[in-house]
């Protein structure tokens, strides 16, 4: 991604959406009668781009869009934007030969994550192969629905975002609404995508996901705990993917993203990939790591491992 | 200032008149369009889950049309403008036609692109300055840049013509041969660019070839100039505009030119994959043989493969180039063999099988085939307006009446049978 020397403020020129904002505050004035609804919707409609936003704007579209979400789901949500830990760059690590194909990270990433539930978005899609075969594509399984995990013969493959250095679907965006981050994570904001989904086409492993209708999220089961950047509920017609659980790894002391926490065989790991005394670190120092699709050049940060 | 509003006041009456003929057809365009804003508003209502396209198919019938549709845009000025600017009479005479064909296409791309979009309330972050364009990042931002240009190139280079054609004056050369020079690697560029947009996609192999672009370049002047000549041939035959022979064969001519390039080039690229053997063959093989049992596309491609093979022999042979049956059949042909293989031929195999192999086989449904087919007729209703104005003025039955202000217009039908061109031919020879 290019830096973003244009977003840099020049203090004499009019700001361009202020301008735009007067003329919708004028239209608004004229059409909607003056309620807060209405008020809201403007609001969202002339909302910069998140990195464009000065620290009281920022503050204001949070508090905006938590009383919006708790308003609608009838309970208290926050929408934080916890910026990156200076000097930390993730690293994700996964043992296939642990994994046992139980799909377990993939329904507690959609609790976590705010996912809608129907119809389905999963950011986590785990491919059942051949042993014999090995990480053959062509032959990859991804509705297995045996009794029981794992089968004999077969091993399995989860496959989420895979957070790249060098990622296809960030330069693709038109309008800059996808982006990495300091700490390696690639986020997109919720209210600047237009949802043309180019950045689907250049993903290579399948991990971006589209609303193509309004997702449906019982209030129950909504995570109130939520980040700009990363679960909270998103619009109709934008792309959403995995963020390593920016609301929880971002934090500190940071919590091990959901997928990670509840795998029972302890074949996720999760680390910082800048910390030589970090677990992922000692993975990659002394064990055999596969790179998914290494041709790409797409430099993953998600490893994955033979450990045993 | 005075002389434009009266001109476009002019152009208003003149549009609205016509013969019943034109009425109809002005009507059904209008009526299938409004079928098409239904559509469409249902789908803004309900989120593009009314589509068939998914997560592993993430583009389909709508980025299909609007591919096709660049490519049309491109060729029709590609192929008259060099004549304009080597003065070849009989192509001279329907440059602007070939502008007036690139600026409806266009619109229609633009439209197509709108509609496929999740939110297209949103547009404005694609405007440089005021929103975030991520230029020169993106290809699709490189897109919407040389489309728009374009466009405005076109209607600059038109609507100047007509204006001072309307004025009776002789348009400047100066100002026009530059734009018209321009023109041609605008031309260019938005089919490239386009091409390009799929092309640097390294997840996805069957765009990932350095080929691509060539035989998008191909294949565009293949149905670019095939649509061009039905148009001719229409308009010669309904309206008072005449159109030589000559143009129309010489065209056809290059189509055939156009199509051994087109199908060439497809066969460097069937070569390549069968003979590799990598698992890149997956999707072409898909195309062209269906893939572990789902073959939907596999009837339109050959049914592609064989309209622009035969039409290529019909357009090499100057017999059947010459007779008017098989031209406008060799047209047809190359219109919806290019129309498929450029369309959905090109957009599907993309995504089918997807980035981890997975097998979802993408039919448009009702819904986007009504707000599709809503946009082509919006897009003929531009044409229509575009070309009702466009030649009267070039018939010299549209230009400024003697007071200098108010407009004459002679040309009451536009649309008019056969018959009655009989007659009218007739009047003016015993006038003579």
């Amino acid at each position: 991604m290019s830096d973003h020397s244009n977003c840099k403020k020049n203090p004499l020129a009019i700001d361009r959406r202020t301008a735009l904002k007067g003329l919708a505050t004028g239209v608004a004035a004229l059409a909607l009668p003056a309620s807060d609804a209405s008020a809201s919707v403007w609001e969202a409609f002339f909302q910069k781009h998140f990195r464009e936003l000065s620290k009281v704007e920022l503050k204001q579209v949070l508090a905006r869009l938590s009383k919006e979400y708790s308003e609608e789901y009838g309970k208290e949500v926050t929408v934080k934007a916890t910026p990156a830990i200076e000097g930390v760059k993730y690293g994700y690590g996964l043992d296939l030969s642990r994994c046992i194909g139980c799909r377990r990270c993939v329904y507690a990433c959609v609790s976590e994550n705010n996912q809608s539930r129907d119809p389905q978005i999963h950011w986590i899609r785990v491919m059942q192969l051949d042993k014999e075969k090995g990480v053959d594509l062509s032959r990859a399984e991804h509705y297995y629905n045996p009794k029981s995990v794992p089968e004999d013969g077969h091993f399995y493959m989860p496959v989420q975002c895979q957070q790249c250095e060098r990622p296809p679907c960030t330069k693709v965006c038109p309008v800059q609404a996808t982006w990495k981050e300091k700490d390696g994570i690639i986020v997109v904001d919720y209210n600047w995508c237009i949802g043309c989904r180019y950045c689907m086409a250049a993903c290579p492993y399948g991990a971006r996901h589209f609303n193509w209708g309004q997702a449906q999220l019982p209030a129950e089961e909504l995570n109130t705990d939520t980040h700009y950047l990363g679960n909270r509920p998103r619009p109709i017609g934008v792309v959403e993917k995995c963020t390593f659980c920016i609301q929880r790894t971002r934090e500190q002391p940071g919590r091990y993203p959901a997928c990670e926490e509840i795998c029972p065989v302890g074949a996720r790991k999760f680390g910082d990939l800048n910390d030589p005394n970090s677990e992922i670190r000692y993975l990659i120092e002394n064990k055999r790591v596969f790179i998914f699709k290494e041709d790409l050049n797409t430099q993953p940060k998600f490893l994955y491992f033979y450990a045993t | 200032m005075k002389n434009i509003w009266s001109f476009f006041m002019g152009t208003l009456v003149l549009v609205s008149k016509g013969s019943k003929a034109y009425y109809i057809w002005v009507g059904a365009l209008l009526t299938i369009a409004g079928f098409g804003v239904m559509g469409y508003l249902h789908q803004l209502n309900s989120g593009l889950a009314v589509t068939a396209m998914k997560d592993q198919v993430s583009w389909g019938f709508y980025i299909s049309n609007f591919t096709f549709l660049v490519g049309v845009a491109a060729a029709a000025v590609l192929l008259v403008i060099p004549a304009y600017i080597y003065h070849w009479k009989p192509i001279k005479e329907i440059a602007v036609l070939g502008e007036l064909l690139a600026i409806s296409a266009i619109c229609m791309c633009l439209m197509f692109v709108t509609v496929d979009i999740g939110r297209p309330d949103r547009f404005w972050h694609l405007i440089p300055k005021v929103g975030l364009l991520n230029f020169p990042q993106s290809l699709l931002a490189w897109d919407v840049v040389v489309l728009n240009l374009y466009l405005t190139l076109n209607l600059v280079i038109a609507v100047y013509i007509l204006y001072e054609t309307y004025y009776k004056r002789v348009p400047n050369k100066s100002f026009t041969t530059p734009l018209l020079l321009l023109s041609i690697p605008a031309a260019i560029a938005i089919h490239t660019v386009t091409a390009f947009l799929y092309n640097g996609l390294g997840a996805r192999p069957f765009w990932n070839a350095s080929i691509l672009a060539p035989r998008f370049l191909a294949s565009a002047f293949c149905a670019g100039p095939a649509f061009m000549i039905i148009l001719f041939l229409l308009i010669r035959k309904y309206t008072k505009f005449k159109i030589q022979d000559a143009a129309i064969h010489k065209v056809a001519e290059l189509i055939a030119y156009a199509m051994a390039v087109n199908l060439f080039l497809f066969g460097a690229e069937v070569f390549k994959e069968y003979y590799t053997g990598s698992v890149h063959l997956a999707p072409l093989k898909y195309l062209l043989q269906g893939l572990h049992g789902y073959s939907a596309l596999v009837p339109w491609i050959w049914t592609a493969l064989i309209f622009n093979m035969s039409a290529f022999l019909i357009f090499l042979i100057p017999e059947t180039r010459k007779n008017h049956v098989t031209l406008v059949l060799g047209c047809l042909m190359v219109f919806t063999g290019v129309y498929i293989e450029k369309g959905m031929g090109l957009v599907v195999p993309g995504f089918v099988p997807d980035v981890l192999h997975e097998i979802y086989e993408y039919t448009p449904t009702g819904i986007e085939i009504i707000i599709s087919m809503g946009i082509w007729a919006t897009g003929l209703f531009i044409l229509t307006m575009l070309l009702r104005v466009a030649i009267p003025i070039l018939n010299g039955d549209f230009h400024v009446a003697a007071d200098g202000v108010s407009s004459h217009i002679g040309d009451q039908m536009f649309f008019i049978g056969k018959r009655q061109k009989e007659r009218e031919k007739e009047k003016a020879e015993s006038l003579e």
